[in-house]
């Protein structure tokens, strides 16, 4: 049986599809078989963060409507061959996304994956409801930054109230991922720090994800910033990773950056 | 010099100025989340009742619930006007 994981957030640019990339890269480099959907009809970006955005045929409405099988709308990610990426469509309208089909999807995929992620749409509306409905399991990524938060806690309300476990009477883990993470504009006490965010909703952490050069980087190519293993953000997004799986990682890049030997003799960045 | 006094204050953080509307706007937020979607329709259709009856206003009917333990009470307040004495 297949975990399904909701990668949500409310408000839109804060870093969903990005985390929903680097997360099934890192689930996926430690041995799950693991598949990403792409909830944001419309606007698909999910392939392309990913890279296999001229590899799309078929996607999760032509699978919802019969119009393709499963096995032809997945796509096999180029560097971990059990890592699969179902896209959004593009043109179709939204409504075509249904609950029941949803369910269908998910259903066919369970015995499949160990982990499916879906990556919500912005909005706390129909297409963020659906992403989140049957989550055993919730992300949810917030920037340090008022608006992010105060989505956030509109999402979590949601998540307690309107998934197939809440009105089940369950209540599914929620994990709290804060990214774009400034730590010299949180000294200055020009941006919120994560004991704030923290204290303010209440859920427990899974990461911290620093603002970092590497996040354009990786998106640039087509590859999730995770599978850069000497970066910040790959690396933050790797102890993430673990921690969802249970692992105690301890948290980094909280404080600025302090340079190392090596790099203060080489340069570096 | 008022424009000084301005400047020279003690500055708060802009962070903090985040971190406490934050507190504000979540806990009125949150405080009508746990109510059930019908709550407003419940108190529509209770003052079209009580205006069979009284004159009222929108205000003067107030639905609440509030949720105990191992219950939910549901408390009703009619504010009726004051009766003209015969
Ligand atoms: N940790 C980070 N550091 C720098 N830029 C980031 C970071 N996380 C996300 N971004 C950038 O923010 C933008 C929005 O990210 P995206 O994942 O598409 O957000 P969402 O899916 O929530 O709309 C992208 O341009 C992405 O490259
Ligand atoms: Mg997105």
């Amino acid at each position: 049986m297949a975990t399904v994981i909701v990668i949500t957030s409310g408000k839109g640019g804060v870093g969903k599809t990005t985390t929903c990339a680097s997360i099934g890269a890192g689930l996926a480099l430690q041995g799950h078989k693991t598949a990403l959907i792409d909830f944001d009809v419309g606007l698909r970006n999910l392939d392309l963060v990913m890279g296999c955005e001229r590899r799309v045929v078929y996607d999760l409405i032509n699978v919802i409507q019969g119009e393709a099988s499963l096995q032809q709308a997945l796509i096999r990610d180029k560097r971990s061959d059990n890592l699969f990426v179902l896209p959004a469509s593009q043109t179709r309208d939204k409504e075509a996304l249904t609950l029941e089909g949803v369910e269908q999807v998910l259903s066919e995929m369970q015995d499949e994956f160990d982990f499916i992620i879906c990556d919500s749409p912005a909005g706390i509306e129909r297409g963020a409801q659906l992403a989140m409905y049957f989550a055993d399991a919730a992300v949810i990524v917030t920037n340090p930054e008022v608006s992010s938060v105060r989505d956030s806690d509109r999402i979590i309300g949601l998540l307690q109230a309107r998934t197939r476990a809440a009105e089940e009477g369950r209540k599914i883990p929620e994990h709290l991922l804060v990214t774009r993470y400034d730590p010299r504009r949180v000294d200055i006490g020009e941006m919120l720090s994560l004991e704030d965010v923290q204290d303010i909703l209440a859920v427990p952490l899974l990461g911290l994800i620093p603002e970092s050069e590497a996040v354009l980087k990786a998106s640039n190519q087509g590859v999730p910033v995770v599978h850069d293993d000497q970066s910040d953000a790959g690396q933050a997004y790797m102890d993430a990773v673990r921690r969802l799986k249970g692992e105690e990682v301890p948290l980094r890049f909280k404080e600025m950056e302090k340079r190392g030997f090596l790099s203060r003799m080489f340069g570096g960045r | 010099m008022k424009f000084m006094d301005f400047f020279q204050r003690e500055p708060k953080s802009t962070a903090s100025v985040a971190r406490d509307r934050l507190k504000i706007i979540l806990a009125h937020e949150r405080s009508f989340r746990d109510q059930p979607d019908f709550l407003p329709r419940l108190q529509q259709e209770l003052l079209d009742v009580v205006r069979r009856y009284v004159e009222v206003e929108q205000d003067q009917v107030q639905v609440h619930l509030e949720s105990r333990d191992t219950c939910s009470v549901l408390e009703l307040n009619v504010t009726l006007p004051e009766r003209d004495e015969p």
